[in-house]
């Protein structure tokens, strides 16, 4: 993801003059490409977080549009009121970038372990989140958010997930996209969000049969849960809510509060979140799935 | 209408005095103590155009101490900004003059109320400057003991590293914070030292001599520029003056006619 991420960010600087890239001294092999063509629109702030987000406000407020480039919880819990005032109440053009998001970093330990940061970000009511499922999500969400500059928070897993939709899909906030519809007559779907989108993926590559049919939704805010209860079909009995974060305050509690005033659609929604078993313990991404309760989908 | 820098830190602390004991608000010490501050820069010091908001060649002046802002708001009411009644409605509910600065109000550039904001903000205000040729400059506000947020020493570095010498930070060393003295709180001391040290070039002024301020606005700097403004806390209301309670109360309207009749007497 993070790939995809550079090379879209290039290719999208390269026409919008406006594009600042700053990473927090972070970032080796992959922010290279953009330091190399863009050498007056990066800034690497050092280890200053909260000095770092407090300038990308100060830069956007000029008119610029920062990525603010981290990993894990540095750039959102370590400079979170910056966040909270200097970009999301004066509404600025900056994109948090997190890779890492969710136990990317399993084995390098719980500073390292995104789990909570959907429920640090979705609280901020400017705030739009991208949580990309796979490569194409990235790039369709980067030309989203460069065509609609605002206060956002982009978060990627690190590399090697999978290739899951054909072409660069469209991406508006708060819409469902289909990832697979293989199933007409089934009534169970999956949503998934961010690395969610993989994990669901692997599932359904285990099921032969009545598998559900998979959406993602890669772009999603406070502003736009008033468009979810339109969109789950008629026939729909289940909907799999599916995330690598833990169920307090992340994604599947976000669909919940949207369902609320709906009962039949608060009743029909099933969250795959992890488990708060995954807070402090230290492994591999494949085994904190598996521990948090995401290995299987039933 | 003020039309020299004494007349308009008159008008601020005047205008600053009433809003304060009409909102029944806080902070009026803070106000008091960069009075001269504000009244200088405005007069002699900033680049700006009421008419013109954002026109992009003004100066941008950030109050981190966003407390103070009655002063701010005083000096855009007199340079027209806006309706100068309009502070009559300081402090009322949904009123855009809250009681931490706002950038809903025309002429202000940055919303604070949490400490060690303006700094970082001012640093990149002043980087996009500096990166692209533009002559405008940046000024920050802060407090005292708003030098305890590690924010403000991250942004010191950057701005040093950067050569940003189109940033000028201001510190209202006025000695006193929230519930003392900052020597007794958290030293800041040797101050000089510490930022001389972080690559600032730092100027000592009387924070209330207006041609000290201006001499040190106007002095051309090759680092980043950081105003060790000596003030007193309360400045021209005597039974303010360099009083922690200040910090606090609001004056009563008997305390709001005397504090008047000494600022339009002195």
């Amino acid at each position: 993801m993070r790939n995809a991420f550079i090379d879209e960010l290039v290719a999208l600087a390269t026409i919008n003059t406006n594009i600042v890239l700053m990473v927090g001294d972070l970032g080796f092999s992959v922010v290279e490409p953009f330091q190399d063509q863009f050498p007056d629109r990066f800034f690497n702030a050092g280890i200053a977080e909260q000095n770092m987000m407090g300038m990308a406000a100060g830069l956007a407020s000029e008119g610029c549009h920062v990525f603010v480039y981290s990993i894990a919880n540095f750039p959102t819990f370590r400079c979170a009121e910056q966040i909270r005032n200097d970009v999301d109440y004066h509404k600025l053009p900056v994109t948090i970038v997190s890779v890492g998001g969710g136990l990317a970093y399993g084995n390098l330990g719980y500073s390292h372990h995104a789990i909570q940061d959907y429920a640090l970000m979705r609280v901020m009511p400017n705030m739009l989140i991208a949580s990309p499922g796979d490569p194409m999500e990235v790039r369709a969400c980067m030309r989203y958010l460069t065509n609609n500059p605002g206060p956002s928070y982009l978060r990627l897993g690190k590399a090697g997930e999978k290739v899951l939709h054909k072409e660069v899909p469209i991406v508006q906030p708060g819409i469902w996209n289909c990832v697979s519809h293989s199933n007409k007559s089934s009534n169970e779907i999956i949503l998934a969000t961010g690395n969610g989108l993989q994990i669901a993926s692997s599932w359904l590559e285990l099921l032969e049969t009545q598998a559900p049919n998979l959406y993602s939704l890669p772009l999603w805010s406070m502003g736009v849960k008033g468009l979810q209860a339109e969109q789950v079909p008629k026939n729909c009995e289940i909907l799999y809510t599916v995330e690598d974060h833990l169920l307090d305050g992340g994604f599947s509690s976000w669909m919940i509060e949207s369902a609320i005033g709906y009962p039949n659609f608060i009743s029909k929604i099933y969250p795959r979140a992890l488990s708060a078993s995954v807070c402090s313990a230290v492994a591999s991404q494949g085994e904190l799935h598996r521990l948090g309760g995401l290995e299987f989908f039933k | 209408m003020a039309n020299t820098s004494r007349q308009l830190a008159k008008r601020i602390r005047v205008d600053a005095l009433k809003m304060v004991a009409q909102a029944q608000a806080s902070h009026i010490g803070s106000a008091l103590s960069i009075a001269d501050i504000l009244a200088v820069l405005y007069e002699d010091v900033l680049n700006f155009d009421p008419k013109d908001i954002g026109n992009k060649n003004r100066d941008r002046l950030i109050l981190s101490k966003g407390h103070a802002c009655v002063a701010i708001y005083a000096a855009l009411a007199n340079k027209n900004f806006f309706p100068a009644q309009d502070l009559e409605s300081y402090g009322t509910n949904y009123s855009f003059l809250m009681n931490h600065i706002s950038h809903k109000v025309p002429g202000v550039e940055f919303s604070t109320g949490s400490l060690g904001h303006g700094l970082p903000f001012g640093a990149g205000k002043a980087l996009f400057a500096k990166k692209n040729a533009y002559q405008w400059q940046t000024f920050v506000i802060l407090g005292d003991g708003e030098m305890d947020e590690g924010s403000n020493w991250e942004a010191l570095m950057f701005a040093a590293h950067h050569r940003l010498n189109n940033l000028t930070a201001i510190i209202d060393y006025n000695k006193l914070q929230s519930l003392t003295t900052v020597e007794e709180t958290l030293s800041i001391e040797p101050l000089i030292d510490k930022l001389t040290a972080f690559g600032s070039t730092v100027i000592e002024v009387d924070g209330h001599s207006h041609t000290e301020l201006l001499l040190a606005f106007l002095q051309k700097t090759e680092k980043p520029k950081v105003i060790v403004a000596h003030t007193v806390k309360g400045k021209g209301v005597s039974f303010m003056e360099n009083q922690v309670l200040w910090h606090y109360r609001s004056p009563n309207n008997d305390q709001l006619q005397e504090a008047l009749q000494e600022v339009n007497n002195a």
